[in-house]
């Protein structure tokens, strides 16, 4: 791709105000015909309020925007997707409850005799979802599939509605590989036929794979734009975080260290539809990694060992005495936390101050009647703030105001206050910029090394691989294997993942 | 009549209407009875969600017991399907007459047409219907609602004799024609006489709450001392109101007057107490009076009037004492 | 406290509006006596009156803030006086009626605490069975008449005087305050705002949710029995038919005036109160005002319609920009 691509889209000086902060300020973004275009920086760099003032769902303040040479100032995302900007987010924002095709033509459904023609819509939605390697009935509704499915879903729509500037945010945080091929290659032949992609990511490696150039921004402003082949990635790194990265050294696996005492043992736990039964032993101390794509059992390790769910078979034995767990007050009574891989859902209470979130956890363990006092509360809340480095003004405001990373900080604060001794993690990184991600690692290796017992499962092979003293390897809902000791490599890992028998299973010979 | 504000009301007291004793007998029963004897009425009861309602039902069957008629009484539970079923089925009986009190005005002429055709005559109770067709019915026993007004307001006339008179009107439910006739008659009662005037009215929704709540207001927006008389559309109201005037330090029944209509127990109980000096009753009395007229439409073909009212009659505190001895177990 | 004063700040408009209202109908209205001993004004009055909404709403905000919402209370009013009533004509001391009619509301508020809990009933639908069920349980009770009752020990639950003021104010002062205790002062408040605005993390964060729910319905089922006695000894009778009718709308009407969202999540007693007298006041307002009765329920509507958009989302910036003005004139 050169430079002398047609300019398609060129904002310039674009700033938007919130109050008491410069969301963006002064922006420019210049977007070529057949370009794939990354927007890099880290959360609450300007990123989604620059997306946000391209597809009009808030008002530009200062500066302009030019499709073509021609002034656009779209006053609602259908306004500039009628211009030919549209975006896609990481959240999904279709309807689960209709149909696949329904959802794809939603607004502009295709009609016969005034009526909506339902067959001739099926049919052009399965046509369409053939491109992008999707071979599933469009009659079916949206929540039948799997998020990811419903990210590519979104995805199609945004691209059959005749876009030319696509805006991609964070499409691929909930996709496996083979998704993401399947996304780099449609996006690869969309920008081939003349459309401009803007691609934003927290994958560094997906921004080296599949794009042309890049646009830095930091703290709402602009840092540079740079073309990708002749950017470092040292260098990324450091005009994402406006200083010199600290070195990959999370990512260079610890030395291997004396095994604490078992702290929970899992014999043959399990539930019926849900997971087979699993073994596993947690150390404190000690790194118990799990790993497998999505859908493989992961999660559902965790929900059976935090009492989430109840298990219809097998045990649990904590300091060596059999324990039954009724539900996530029992587990938290062993002096075990859980992170959910849902954070807005399952996580956060977003209507409660940071504060309230993260006492929440140890309130509810003293109970009703004992309640922490207020200065306490404060204190709790401002030494984890501190201890953490949750980027807040103060502990007051509402938790939902916080970036994904600083929420992900207050909820393992909500877990710390109760001094656990289990901490089971699910997807603590997912969707978390690349500083507050680092912080998140270099806490879990802090944990451990104080002794806490730390149950982490993570798609991120190279991270698990770093701080994991064994892993334990999920596939199809049951366990394919336990890695430990020199055998927690990344490729071991990904073995196991794929290849069935790759890895002996936890307590039977080959 | 807090019937007209009900909306689905469960009704669930048939158990307390059972076995009541003879009281009351009354002489013109017996010249009708060889007439009426023998007979098959059926009966489609409304429900039985006020005292009054309660007490209409247990007359009719202590009226009928008397005569010797046969009664069979349907509980519609505020329905009118269940009162249509009711009729179908008195109709396939084949009962001598049916007495219907009808829920709602209006959608009867199906059913009724099917029992003027079995020949089945049909006398309306304590309210009419919206027909074009009036053959449908023999006959509506009711209340003359304008005239219960009328009484009202002539004995407040009548006792003030020249006084000047400032009058608080607490109303029924907004909407209902029994409201707006109880208001009407009230005026037209007391249009003879220049000095007594309605100067202030409010709705009290039938209910004693209001009654008193209404009262309470009129009591704090009038001047100490200035309001002379209280004209309440039901007595349950009117005892809201005396609670309201006493608890307020004032003397309803010399200081202030009260005068109320329907006539059920408890304002008995007042006026005997001296805290309300009149109602008017609406009898719970009606299906005697359609027994009467059917026995004679019976014998000879008598055709009575297509509107029969019942007399409103005006009750004073003299006869209070015994009036609430007689009426305490019928409500 | 100058938090409470901003979150109040909209409805203390409102109220000073109301009152101003039912100044301009009745020009004496703000002036307190002392009269042998109990206070007399149109403040009191329209305490007095509102004592049983106010109640009503203090039981219904921690129900909505953990996304339910209670139909029933109407109904429970009705059992409760007819309870109360029946007990004190059956010769039993007006204490034991008093007693009886709370254990009353102690068990529909358990009853509709376990269909909403353990069968998972939505809150509408649960509530509803009691709704309607309720008035035929206390039409039972009455059969079908008011009970009239002469026991003045139970009429002083709307008559008597205390410390200067009627006893319907000072109950519903009290539970007002005892409720804020309940909630604030332990961690019941922080629990029910978990549980309402994210029911899956508050019961992964360890927060008891199932209790919770059933005590947010019990206690609004006790809330709901204080004012059918207080509805029963004002009119020294149970009204089963006419007792709370459609009440349980305005005390949803007062949570919601008080800035609780029917979406759960944050909620204020004290706010939820105020929003009770706010109404209160404007009945007292209509009902003195000596306008034709046939326009109360169209002001009512009207003026409801107003405070609801004065208090919308839409308004909210506007109103905070006429605050701030007028803060830095009176500074000035």
């Amino acid at each position: 791709m050169g430079d002398l691509a047609a300019t398609l889209l060129s904002a310039h000086g674009l700033t938007r105000t919130y109050p008491g902060v410069r969301a963006l300020d002064g922006v420019d973004l210049t977007l070529r015909a057949g370009e794939i275009h990354a927007l890099l920086g880290e959360n609450g760099a300007g990123k989604s309020t620059l997306i946000n003032l391209l597809t009009g769902a808030q008002p530009v303040e200062a500066g302009s925007i030019h499709l073509d040479g021609r002034e656009v100032r779209p006053k609602s995302p259908a306004e500039a997707a009628a211009n030919g900007i549209v975006a896609v987010y990481q959240e999904i924002t279709l309807l689960p409850n209709l149909s696949v095709a329904e959802n794809i033509y939603l607004g502009r459904e295709p009609t016969r005799f005034g009526l909506v023609d339902r067959a001739r819509m099926r049919r052009e939605a399965a046509l369409l979802l053939a491109r992008f390697g999707l071979s599933i009935d469009p009659a079916q509704p949206l929540s039948a599939f799997s998020t990811a499915v419903q990210q590519l879903i979104a995805i199609a729509r945004a691209v059959d509605m005749s876009a030319r500037v696509l805006i991609l945010d964070e499409p691929t945080a909930s996709l496996d590989s083979a998704e993401v091929a399947v996304l780099f290659r449609l996006m690869r032949e969309l920008a081939a036929s003349g459309m401009a992609v803007l691609f934003v990511t927290h994958f560094l490696d997906q921004v080296y794979e599949v794009t042309d150039r890049i646009t830095v921004l930091r703290g709402g402003k602009l840092v540079g734009e740079r073309r990708t082949a002749a950017l470092p990635r040292l260098d990324l790194v450091a005009m994402m975080l406006g200083k010199l990265p600290s070195g990959d050294s999370h990512l260079q696996r610890h030395a291997a260290r004396e095994p604490g005492a078992p702290f929970v043992t899992v014999n043959g736990l399990g539930k019926q539809h849900l997971v087979a039964p699993f073994n596993a032993e947690i150390r404190q101390g000690e790194v118990l990694g799990v790993a497998g794509l999505l859908g493989s059992g992961r999660t559902e390790t965790a929900l059976l060992l935090f009492g989430a769910e109840r298990a219809d078979a097998g045990e649990i034995i904590v300091d060596g005495r059999p324990v039954t767990l009724k539900g996530p007050r029992d587990a938290i009574r062993l002096g075990f936390g859980f992170c959910p891989e849902d954070r807005k859902l399952d996580g956060i209470v977003p209507d409660l101050s940071i504060a309230e979130n993260i006492v929440l956890a140890l309130q509810a363990r003293l109970g009703w009647m004992k309640r922490l006092p207020p200065a306490r509360q404060r204190e709790l809340a401002d030494t984890y703030i501190k201890l953490l480095n949750i980027r807040t003004p103060d502990a007051e405001k509402p938790i939902q105001l916080l970036s994904g990373g600083n929420q992900q900080k207050a909820l393992l604060a909500r877990w710390l206050a109760t001094q656990p001794r289990l901490l089971i993690l699910d997807e603590p990184t997912r969707g978390i910029d690349v500083g507050a991600h680092a912080e998140i690692i270099l806490l879990l290796e802090k944990l451990r090394d104080e002794g806490m017992a730390l149950y982490v499962i993570s798609s991120e092979v190279e991270e698990v691989a770093a701080y994991a003293d064994r892993v334990m390897v999920m596939r199809e809902r049951r366990q394919a294997g336990m890695l430990a000791g020199d055998d927690v490599t990344p490729s071991a890992i990904i073995d196991a993942i794929v290849m069935p028998g790759a890895v002996p299973p936890s307590g039977r010979a080959a | 009549m807090k019937a007209l504000a009900k909306y689905g009301a469960v009704a669930l007291m048939m158990a307390a209407m059972a076995g009541c004793g003879d009281k009351g007998g009354t002489d013109k029963a017996t010249k009708a009875n060889e007439a009426a004897a023998a007979m098959t009425i059926g009966f489609s009861q409304i429900g039985s969600e006020s005292g009054w309602r309660a007490a209409e039902t247990k007359l009719a069957k202590l009226e009928a017991e008397k005569r010797g008629i046969n009664l069979k009484v349907s509980d519609a539970q505020q329905q009118q399907a269940n009162q249509i079923k009711a009729i179908r089925s008195f109709i396939a009986q084949g009962v001598d007459a049916i007495l219907l009190a009808p829920v709602i005005s209006s959608g009867w002429d199906e059913v009724l047409g099917e029992a003027k055709a079995a020949n089945i005559p049909v006398v309306l109770l304590d309210r009419q219907i919206d027909t074009a067709d009036p053959s449908l019915y023999l006959s509506a026993v009711t209340s003359d609602t304008v005239e219960e007004g009328r009484v009202a307001g002539r004995w407040l006339v009548e006792k003030l004799a020249g006084r000047d008179c400032r009058v608080v009107e607490i109303q029924g439910t907004i909407g209902a024609s029994l409201v707006a006739n109880r208001k009407k008659g009230f005026e037209e009662g007391i249009s003879s006489a220049g000095n007594v005037q309605i100067v202030r009215t409010q709705s009290g929704e039938f209910t004693r709450a209001k009654g008193k709540e209404v009262m309470e207001g009129f009591i704090k927006a009038e001047a100490p001392g200035s309001i002379c008389a209280v004209y309440a559309h039901n007595d349950d109201m009117m005892i809201g109101a005396i609670q309201a005037m006493k608890e307020a330090g004032l003397k309803p029944g010399s200081e202030i007057l009260a005068v109320s209509i329907d006539a059920v127990p408890d304002i008995f109980k007042a006026m005997a107490d001296g805290d309300a000096n009149a109602t008017v009753e609406l009898t719970p009395d009606m299906a005697s009076r359609a027994y009467d007229l059917l026995a004679a439409y019976n014998k000879d073909g008598t055709v009575p009037p297509k509107w029969v009212q019942t007399p409103s009659t005006l009750y004073l505190p003299d006869t209070a004492a015994a009036e609430y001895e007689r009426r305490k177990d019928l409500y | 406290m100058s938090g409470w004063f901003m979150a109040a700040r909209s409805r203390l408009i409102l109220l000073a509006l109301v009152l101003l209202a039912n100044v301009a109908v009745a020009p004496g209205f703000l002036e307190l006596r002392l009269v042998e001993g109990r206070l007399f004004g149109g403040i009191i009055d329209i305490l007095n009156r509102g004592a049983p909404v106010i109640l009503l709403a203090i039981g219904m905000a921690p129900v909505i803030a953990t996304r339910g919402i209670d139909l029933s209370v109407g109904a429970i009013m009705a059992i409760a006086g007819a309870v109360a009533a029946a007990s004190v004509n059956a010769g039993h001391a007006w204490p034991v009626a008093v007693l009886a009619a709370l254990g009353t509301g102690l068990v529909c508020g358990l009853w509709n605490g376990v269909l909403v809990t353990i069968f998972r009933l939505q809150p509408i639908v649960a509530t509803l069975i009691l709704m309607v069920a309720g008035r035929g349980i206390a039409q039972m009770i009455t059969e079908g008449r008011v009970l009239t009752f002469t026991d003045d020990g139970l009429a002083g639950v709307s008559s008597a005087t205390l410390l200067g003021l009627p006893l319907p104010v000072l109950i519903a002062l009290a539970a007002a305050m005892i409720t804020g205790l309940l909630v604030r002062a332990t961690a019941l408040g922080l629990f029910i705002e978990a549980v309402g605005t994210s029911p899956r993390a508050a019961r992964l964060a360890g927060v008891p949710a199932p209790g919770i729910l059933i005590g947010v319905y019990v206690w609004s089922g006790l809330m709901a029995a204080l004012a059918g006695l207080i509805a029963a000894a004002d009119i020294r009778g149970a009204d089963a038919n006419n007792a709370g009718l459609w009440l349980e709308l305005d005390a949803i009407l007062a949570v919601v005036i008080g800035g609780t969202s029917l979406y759960g999540g944050r909620f204020s007693i004290s706010l939820s109160v105020l929003g009770a007298v706010i109404l209160q006041g404007m009945r007292t307002c209509i009902l003195r005002a000596g306008l034709p009765p046939e326009l109360n329920l169209l002001l009512m509507a009207l003026v409801i319609a107003l405070v609801l958009v004065v208090q919308s989302p839409a308004c909210q910036p506007a109103i905070a920009r006429l605050t701030t003005r007028l803060r830095r004139r009176g500074a000035a």
